[in-house]
C-alpha cells in the first residue's frame, strides 16, 4: 500500500481541518489520507466528515500530541 | 466515564446540551436575570465589562457568575477528558478586534446568537431579523473561508498560558463577593470599581449561586459536545453537516416550552424585555456579530469555553468583547429598548469593513 497522502491540519481552527480534508478526499478519490489535528473537536469533525463520505477512520494518538487519522475508502 | 464520554461527541451531545441551555435560560430569568436574557454571553460580558468600569452606563453593570462558570466549567470537563492544551499563536491580536466588533454588532442588536434564539423562544419576533442578520454575516464568513481564509496555526503552549483565563474568573468571582470600592469620588467617598447596577437589566440577577452552577453545568456539557450556535449554521452551509445545529434547534424548542410552562411567553414585537423594533438595525448588528464570529471560528460562547480549555487566543477574542463592550457604550454605539442609538449604524459600518479587510487578507499557505 502506498504512503497515504497527508493533511497536516495541526493548529488550525474550526471548520479549516474539516475543508483541508474534504479537498484532499475530492482532489484523490480513492487514495488512503492521513490527517493531522490538534484537538479532540478537530478530530470530531473530520472523522464524522470522513464517515459521511463513506470512509473508515483509524484514530491514532501522536506521541508529541495531537491526532493522526487515517481515512481509507 | 467512556460511555458518558461517547455520549457526548455523538449526535445527542449538541441536542442534550441545547434543551439544557433552552431548560436553564428561562429558570434563570424566572429566578431573577432580565427577560429573555437567561443566559446573553454579549449581555453578560458587557455587564461584567461595566462592573469593572470599563464602561458608565449604569443601569448595566454587574459580575454575572454564569460567565466565571461557563469557562470554569469547560476547564473542568477539559481535565477530566485530558483536552486540556495550551495553545496560543493564530493572530491574537486579528482576534482582540474581532471579538470587539462582534460585540459592537450585538450589542446594536442587544443580544448574542444565544440570546436571539432565546429571544425567539420568549415571543420576541425582534429575534427574528437579527437571525437573519446572523445566517447573513455566517454566509458571508463562509465565503471568505472557501476563498482561503485562515488566521493561521496555534502553537502548542506552556501551561501557564491556559492558566490566565480560569485564574482570571477566579479573580472575578472574588470581586463579585468582595465588590472592592478602590475609587474615590472628588468627595472622597468610596466609589467602584466594582460598580454593581441599583436599576435596570443590571439589577437583574439570580442568585449567585445558582447562576455559577448553571453556568458550570453549561461549560461542562459545552465543552463536551462542542457547542456552537455559529458553527451549528456554518457547517449547516459549508458541509451539509447538521450535527451542531440540531443543538439550536433543541435550545428553541426547549426555550419555548420552559418559557410557555414559566409563564415567561409573550408573543410580539412591541414591548418585549431588553430589545427594540428596529428591524433593519436589528439585522445589520448582527450581519457584523455573525461575520466576526465566522472569522474567529465559533460563536461567542464557544470562544468563552475554549478560553476555559487552554485556547489563549480565543481568550484574547474574550476580551476583546469586553474591551469592545465598553467602547459600545462610551462610544454611544450600543442600543437601548428605544432603538438604535445615533452612532451604532455608523459603528457596525466600521466593524463591517475591518471583517471584510480581515476575510480578504488574512491567508495560510495551504497545501493538502
Amino acid at each position: 500500500m502506498n504512503e497515504p497522502i497527508l493533511v497536516d491540519a495541526s493548529g488550525l481552527s474550526c471548520p479549516q481541518p474539516v475543508l483541508l480534508t474534504r479537498q484532499a478526499l475530492r482532489a484523490h478519490p480513492g487514495d488512503a489520507i492521513a490527517v493531522l489535528v490538534d484537538t479532540g473537536t478537530s478530530r470530531d469533525n473530520v472523522t464524522r466528515l470522513a464517515e459521511r463520505e463513506g470512509c473508515q477512520v483509524e484514530v491514532q494518538e501522536r506521541a508529541e500530541g495531537g491526532y493522526r487519522l487515517v481515512l481509507t475508502r | 466515564m467512556s460511555r458518558l464520554c461517547r455520549l457526548f461527541i455523538s449526535r445527542w451531545g449538541p441536542i442534550i446540551t441545547g434543551v439544557v441551555v433552552g431548560i436553564l435560560a428561562p429558570v434563570l430569568a424566572k429566578l431573577g436575570n432580565p427577560g429573555n436574557m437567561g443566559i446573553c454571553v454579549a449581555c453578560f460580558t458587557r455587564d461584567i465589562a461595566g462592573a469593572l468600569g470599563l464602561h458608565r452606563a449604569a443601569v448595566v453593570q454587574y459580575i454575572r457568575p454564569e460567565i466565571i462558570g461557563f469557562v470554569l466549567g469547560a476547564l473542568i470537563a477539559a481535565l477530566i477528558f485530558r483536552e486540556f492544551r495550551p495553545r496560543t499563536g493564530s493572530a491574537p491580536l486579528v482576534r482582540f478586534f474581532l471579538g470587539m466588533f462582534s460585540i459592537i454588532g450585538a450589542l446594536v442588536f442587544l443580544g448574542c446568537p444565544w440570546r436571539a434564539y432565546l429571544r425567539l423562544a420568549g415571543g420576541d419576533w425582534n429575534a427574528i431579523p437579527g437571525i437573519l442578520g446572523l445566517v447573513g454575516g455566517i454566509v458571508i464568513g463562509v465565503l471568505f473561508l472557501k476563498m482561503g481564509y485562515s488566521l493561521g496555526r496555534t502553537r502548542p503552549a506552556p501551561a501557564a498560558v491556559g492558566w490566565i483565563m480560569p485564574v482570571l474568573m477566579i479573580g472575578l468571582l472574588a470581586l463579585l463577593l468582595a465588590a472592592p470600592l478602590f475609587g474615590r469620588s472628588a468627595e472622597g467617598e468610596p466609589v467602584g470599581p466594582i460598580f454593581f447596577s441599583a436599576s435596570g437589566p443590571g439589577s437583574q440577577a439570580a442568585p449567585i449561586a445558582i447562576a455559577l452552577a448553571a453556568g458550570l453545568l453549561i461549560g461542562f456539557l459545552a465543552q463536551r459536545s462542542r457547542f456552537c450556535t455559529v458553527g451549528a449554521v456554518r457547517d449547516l452551509i459549508l458541509t451539509r453537516d447538521p450535527h451542531l445545529f440540531n443543538g439550536i434547534v433543541a435550545l428553541v424548542i426547549a426555550g419555548f416550552l420552559t418559557s410557555l410552562a414559566l409563564g415567561l411567553f409573550q408573543p410580539g414585537f412591541e414591548g418585549q424585555p431588553v430589545a427594540h423594533t428596529n428591524a433593519l438595525w436589528n439585522f445589520g448588528g448582527m450581519v457584523l456579530a455573525g461575520l466576526a464570529f465566522t472569522l474567529a471560528g465559533g460563536c461567542p460562547g464557544r470562544q468563552v469555553f475554549m478560553s476555559g480549555e487552554g485556547d489563549a487566543d480565543a481568550g484574547v477574542f474574550v476580551l476583546g468583547m469586553l474591551v469592545g463592550a465598553g467602547v459600545a457604550h462610551t462610544f454611544n454605539l450600543a442600543s437601548s429598548p428605544a432603538g438604535p442609538s445615533l452612532y451604532g449604524p455608523a459603528g457596525v459600518l466600521v466593524g463591517l469593513i475591518f471583517c471584510v479587510l480581515v476575510g480578504l487578507t488574512m491567508r495560510e499557505p495551504v497545501g493538502a
